[in-house]
């Protein structure tokens, strides 16, 4: 197992909102979580990634054989888990290029590599530039800054190709994507993907599922998983919506 | 004459040195903030003629010195302490304050013979990492150590040139005719109140004079400490550039952990004649204070300078990272046809330091040009000001300037604020002005911890990356320092 989810609860300014969620996920696999508007799929990724504004009041998580709950953020980012944020961060005056540079070096020296230098991260990014399309300015230029939506959110996918993660947790990352960039994404994705690396996709849309094929589907409603089907329980949520699932779950 | 005895008091401050250690625990953080033990004259606390002839007395100094701390003082007595700048201070006591501080065996001038350095005030600057031994091939430095100069490394070498590198009282007494010449010309004493404090009772400083067309070859550097509690440190420096020279000139400054407020009331005065250039550097790293700023350096310092000469040029740098309070407007006057003045500036507050700092630039000769880079970084509950004036006269035909004031809030308690002032009285001029601000917050934190980057690593180069434009102006060392010392007056600074 990559990882496992047990009975997880979190609130947050005393507000609890996730209520006992269960979810495994072995190496390889990729899920997607669906759920209406204020499910708590967000409150999932950032309780995962280790938000501070989170508190867990019960349950475990288990990640590659360490309990997750007990690193920082940025070991958890180290040891192979990223987040492609809903709402990527603007860093105002530090280029997208020496910030990715330091991620990577930062990951590099946990796993005891050497860090790569300017020249020798030109030469590591260059595939990745150019399998996400990437246009030289967006290097250059501050982190996010002045990127538009679509923009912020391919360079979240690219940060996750340059950090080639164990666990890929992508929040709406197929929301606001134009047609030309949903299947750059996509293809990302897919590119990503490979036996030991594993995937949580939050989605509203069977858009960008259609391209990537997850191996199972969970819908996640007031802090739970109520159901768990394979990629036709998108179909059938896409027909029916919600309700029907809800009602039964309850 | 009165006699300086009978104003001053012997003694070690042993008592005092548990009591600063005690306090040094819980400012770790601060880590030149520790006390010299040492032999010391200090005068009693207060503030009247008398303190001001025996100042000029231990000094040994001609008449035309005492004169003008005499007439600086009687203006001074005249005038209210200002309050009008967005710092705010509680009205100072200035009678609980000592006006001079000496270690007994330092290099004291009074016979003009230099004696052994006291080799408590020699540790102290080792643990500054000043090198006042003159083993640094690149800069030669003068320290001051409370209220006078105790070693000044590499005079005969820049004497060679022609060079004058010593401390302002020796100026006093070996090149009276230089010191008349030119204190008082760029900031006169009756300027505003600290600067006719610092006319009656300075202390120390350092003097420059650089010959004409001699480039200094190595950097020049005067570093400031204070030690003893409730003294005021007024340094006057005076630096001059002669026709066609050039000098890159350093400070830094440091004081121990002290529980109440210290006063440094500086004023410093450079000459730029005609194709002559003139680089200021200051990397501040006055005592900030604790949590609530109790007990930090209050910075109220008037620098100035003048293009006199056509084609001249004068750089300001600052780091401001220390201090409870920090006043400082660093000037141009740009007198001379051609000359330009720059002003790039990094001022960090974090806890409830108040920094009210920026620049004038006053155009006077034709096509003279300025550029003002103005990084301010607030943390913590502090309050971040930068005020400048841009005036351009009549005469100045073709004048331009640039101007560029940065804001960056780190965290949600802290305070920016701008307040440009332009002032434009030829239509030939041109002057530009941007701004921006933004803000660090845990959001931008979790994003770069998200990435596999530490908290301490984000901080830093979001910071460095904001203050970059200024950096790159320091000597390489210097923007070293510069930056360790942001890092180290931002731990802690977001959540
Ligand atoms: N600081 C807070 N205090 C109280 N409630 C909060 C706070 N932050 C988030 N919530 C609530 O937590 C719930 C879950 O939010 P979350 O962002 O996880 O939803 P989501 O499933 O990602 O929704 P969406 O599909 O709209 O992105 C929401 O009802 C939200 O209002
Ligand atoms: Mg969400």
């Amino acid at each position: 197992m990559l990882l496992t989810i047990e009975n997880l609860q979190a609130e947050i300014d005393e507000k609890q909102i996730l209520k006992g969620l269960n979810l495994d996920i072995k190496p390889g696999e990729i899920h997607a979580i669906m759920g209406p508007n204020g499910a708590g799929k967000s409150t999932l990724a950032s309780v995962l990634a280790g938000k501070d504004a989170y508190e867990v009041t019960a349950g475990s998580v288990m990640f590659d054989g360490q309990d997750l709950l007990e690193l920082g953020p940025e070991e958890r980012a180290r040891k192979g888990l990223f987040l492609a944020f809903q709402y990527p961060v603007e860093i105002p005056g530090v280029s997208n290029k020496l910030f990715m540079q330091t991620a990577v070096n930062a990951v590099r020296e946990e796993q005891g590599l050497l860090a790569l230098d300017m020249f020798d991260f030109d030469e590591y990014a260059k595939d990745k530039i150019e399998l996400l399309e990437m246009r030289p300015d967006l290097l250059e230029r501050s982190v996010n800054v002045g990127f538009s939506g679509g923009e912020k959110k391919r360079n979240d996918i690219f940060q996750m190709a340059l950090l080639q993660p164990k666990l890929c947790i992508l929040d709406e990352t197929d929301s606001g994507l134009d047609i030309d960039a949903l299947r750059l994404v996509a293809n990302g994705i897919n590119a990503l993907r490979s036996e030991s690396r594993s995937f949580i996709v939050v989605t509203h849309y069977q858009r960008l599922l259609d391209y990537i094929k997850p191996d199972f589907v969970h819908v996640l409603y007031d802090g739970k998983i109520i159901k768990s089907g394979g990629f036709e329980l998108v179909h059938e949520l896409e027909e029916h919506g919600y309700d029907e699932i809800i009602q039964q779950s309850k | 004459m009165v006699d300086a005895k009978n104003i001053s008091e012997l003694g070690s401050s042993d008592t005092q040195y548990q009591e600063i250690n005690d306090l040094l625990d819980k400012n770790q953080h601060y880590k030149e903030g520790f006390f010299t033990s040492t032999h010391v004259e200090t005068f009693k606390k207060g503030l009247n003629e008398d303190v001001v002839r025996a100042i000029s007395a231990k000094k040994n100094e001609p008449d035309w010195m005492l004169d003008f701390r005499l007439k600086a003082f009687k203006h001074w007595q005249t005038l209210d302490e200002p309050h009008w700048a967005k710092a705010e201070y509680t009205p100072l006591d200035y009678q609980d304050y000592s006006y001079y501080s000496a270690p007994t065996c330092g290099s004291c001038s009074e016979d003009g013979v230099e004696a052994e350095i006291d080799p408590e005030v020699a540790k102290a600057f080792a643990e500054l990492g000043v090198p006042i031994a003159g083993d640094d091939a690149n800069i030669a430095v003068d320290a001051i150590f409370d209220s006078i100069s105790v070693s000044t490394t590499k005079r005969e070498d820049l004497a060679e040139l022609g060079i004058i590198f010593c401390s302002f009282s020796e100026a006093v007494q070996d090149y009276p005719e230089l010191v008349q010449k030119y204190m008082g010309t760029v900031v006169p004493y009756h300027d505003n109140f600290f600067a006719a404090l610092n006319s009656a009772v300075a202390s120390d400083g350092t003097f420059v004079y650089i010959p004409e067309n001699v480039h200094c070859p190595i950097d020049l550097s005067t570093y400031f400490r204070i030690n003893e509690a409730k003294t005021g440190q007024f340094e006057r420096t005076i630096l001059v550039a002669d026709k066609g020279s050039y000098v890159s000139y350093l400070e830094g400054c440091s004081a121990p952990v002290r529980d109440t407020y210290q006063l440094h009331a500086a004023v410093v005065e450079v000459i730029v004649l005609d194709d002559a250039e003139v680089k200021y550097s200051t990397v501040q790293n006055w005592y900030p204070g604790d949590d609530d700023c109790k007990g930090g350096i209050l910075n109220f310092v008037t620098k100035r300078g003048i293009c006199e000469g056509k084609n001249s040029k004068l750089s300001w740098t600052q780091a401001e990272t220390g201090s409870a309070i920090t006043w400082k407007y660093p000037s141009c006057i740009l007198k001379g046809d051609n000359s330009i003045g720059e002003f790039y500036s990094v001022a960090l507050t974090n806890r409830r330091q108040q920094a009210d700092t920026g620049t004038k630039m006053i155009h006077i000769g034709k096509n003279t040009r300025s550029t003002i880079i103005a990084k301010g970084l607030s943390a913590g509950k502090s309050d971040n000001t930068y005020r400048g004036l841009v005036k351009i006269l009549p005469s100045a035909e073709g004048a331009r300037n640039f101007t560029q004031c940065d804001s960056m809030l780190i965290g949600d308690q802290c305070g920016a604020h701008t307040f440009p002032y332009i002032e434009v009285e030829n239509a030939t001029a041109q002057v530009e002005h941007e701004a921006t601000t933004s803000r660090i917050g845990e959001d931008q934190l979790f994003y770069c911890k998200q990435r596999g980057i530490s908290e301490e690593n984000a901080i830093s180069m979001i910071v460095n990356g904001f203050c970059k434009e200024v950096f790159s102006e320091l000597p390489l060392e210097f923007a070293q320092e510069a930056e360790e010392l942001l890092a180290i007056s931002l731990e802690g600074s977001v959540g």
